[in-house]
């Protein structure tokens, strides 16, 4: 028997809540499909499945909180035979059910309807629900969409920045443990963005509107291949430095009400840029709608921040633990900078590298800049 | 469309991208981006926007000359068929 539990996706989370229950007892489900929703600091996320079998047992009830790690479903595997019911392993099973740190306010309200307030930032527990028992139903939220239904005039204000006051926790949380844990090293190095700015531009001629590259496609390719080089940075700390043979980046997507999410791209250095544009524009919508799904959150194996094109100079950032390094880029800027002794006006980028001095040293930092600033002046080869 | 129906438009696309933000009271020679926020992400969703709104392809070299709400308004009227 499989056991399926609340799962960490992040080292700042400690508890999780069930929204709702995407399958049932009996219902078969195999790798990657997605079987709740829960509530986190982070949102509403989508919880994928890492193994096929039948869906033995639902252990914890929707609107349940409970700590990481807990058991919330037994799955059989295909090849087992499903346990009778009065079995052996009942009385382990009873032991681990979910024990619920926070009993939640009982709110009653559908799961569609839920969603549906999610999404339209609207503060459910202030509604008067017209379903069966009192519950808040589809028809109740599109109600309070048209201005029609019985809510207090602040409530939006109000969700919103709970949902804030929860992404601002998450950070402190995970922040503070890394100024308190990990000896920070940082390194930087200015680099010509001339040939990728100019091969993003050329490339872009060639896509429709909706596919064009941004400038963090690439450097997130960038990143991805040097990694490849130097995989001394794409690793954790954990008792000593462990390497990650895949390579997924994670990308720091800042939230319009305060706060930042980090979901990763897996695979970039197997993903073109254009492959990562794709999915970055999926994950930045989904991350801003607070949508995301539990292996976008929980696997990152580095971490990149750009301030964008319009940011300032230079950003030294924090490492995310359990990893060991990020890098951060600042503005795009136009620099004077000389080359075989002339002196031109080039964009330039900060590239900026914290890390993990019980993980590496400055020589390996030194190293991977060195590669990605290469890497950057051949874009066509990325 | 005439520029009162395009502007509508633009509010509501503003709102959609930057939901705090009241577009209505943007003035009209100001930078949209910088007061409303908008990183090059949701920009790109407004150029993408006004391609399939009302079928102007925005060429990147032309970004510079969409910067205010005055600026995008003039810009689709001008490129309209």
């Amino acid at each position: 028997m499989i056991e399926f539990s609340m799962p960490s996706l992040g080292a700042d989370m400690e508890a999780g809540t069930l929204t709702a229950w995407r399958v049932k007892p009996g219902e078969f489900v195999k790798k990657g499909d997605i079987i709740a929703d829960v509530e986190t600091q982070k949102g509403i996320i989508e919880i994928e499945v890492f193994d096929e079998g039948t869906i033995e047992k639902l252990l914890i009830k929707e609107d349940e909180k409970v700590p990481v790690g807990t058991i919330m479903a037994l799955i059989s595997a295909d090849h087992e035979v499903p346990a009778p019911p009065k079995s052996k392993q009942l009385p382990e099973e009873k032991s681990k059910e979910a024990s619920p740190v926070v009993e939640p306010a009982r709110i009653r309200i559908s799961p569609l309807a839920r969603r549906m307030a999610e999404q339209n930032n609207i503060d459910f527990s202030i509604i008067e629900g017209t379903g069966e028992r009192g519950f808040i139903v589809k028809e109740d939220i599109e109600k309070v969409i048209s201005g029609k239904g019985k809510r207090m005039p602040k409530a939006t204000v109000d969700k919103v920045s709970t949902a804030t006051e929860g992404i601002r926790s998450a950070i402190a949380s995970a922040m503070s443990r890394s100024n308190r844990e990990i000896p920070h090293y940082y390194l930087s190095e200015k680099i010509d963005m001339s040939n990728a700015l100019n091969w993003l531009l050329d490339t872009n001629k060639q896509l429709p509107v909706k596919q064009r590259l941004l400038p963090a496609a690439i450097l997130i390719k960038a990143v991805a291949n040097s990694l490849v080089i130097v995989p001394e940075l794409n690793a954790i700390w954990d008792n000593g430095l462990q390497m990650k043979r895949d390579i997924h980046p994670g990308f720091v997507v800042s939230l319009r009400n305060g706060g930042v999410v980090i979901p990763s791209v897996h695979h970039a250095d197997k993903k073109s840029p254009q492959e990562i544009m794709k999915v970055l524009a999926d994950v930045i919508s989904r991350a801003r709608s607070m949508r995301l799904k539990s292996s976008e959150l929980s696997d990152s194996t580095v971490t990149i921040t750009s301030l964008g094109e319009r940011g300032v100079e230079i950003v030294q950032g924090v490492i995310y633990p359990p990893q060991v390094a990020l890098i951060g880029f600042g503005g795009i800027r136009e620099e004077p900078i000389v080359e075989n002794k002339m002196l031109g006006i080039r964009p330039v980028i900060t590239a900026t590298l914290a890390a993990d001095h019980r993980a590496t040293d400055g020589h390996v930092g030194d190293r991977f800049l060195k590669i990605l600033k290469e890497n950057l002046q051949k874009p066509e080869q990325l | 469309m005439n520029q009162i129906e395009i502007r509508k438009h633009l509010f509501r696309l503003l709102r959609s991208i930057a939901p705090e933000t009241e577009p209505e009271e943007l003035r009209p020679d100001q930078n949209i981006r910088e007061a409303l926020n908008i990183d090059s992400f949701d920009y790109l969703v407004l150029v993408t926007d006004i391609e399939e709104t009302f079928g102007i392809e925005t060429p990147e070299d032309d970004y510079g000359k969409i910067g205010t709400l005055e600026e995008i308004e003039n810009y689709i009227q001008q490129k309209l068929p």
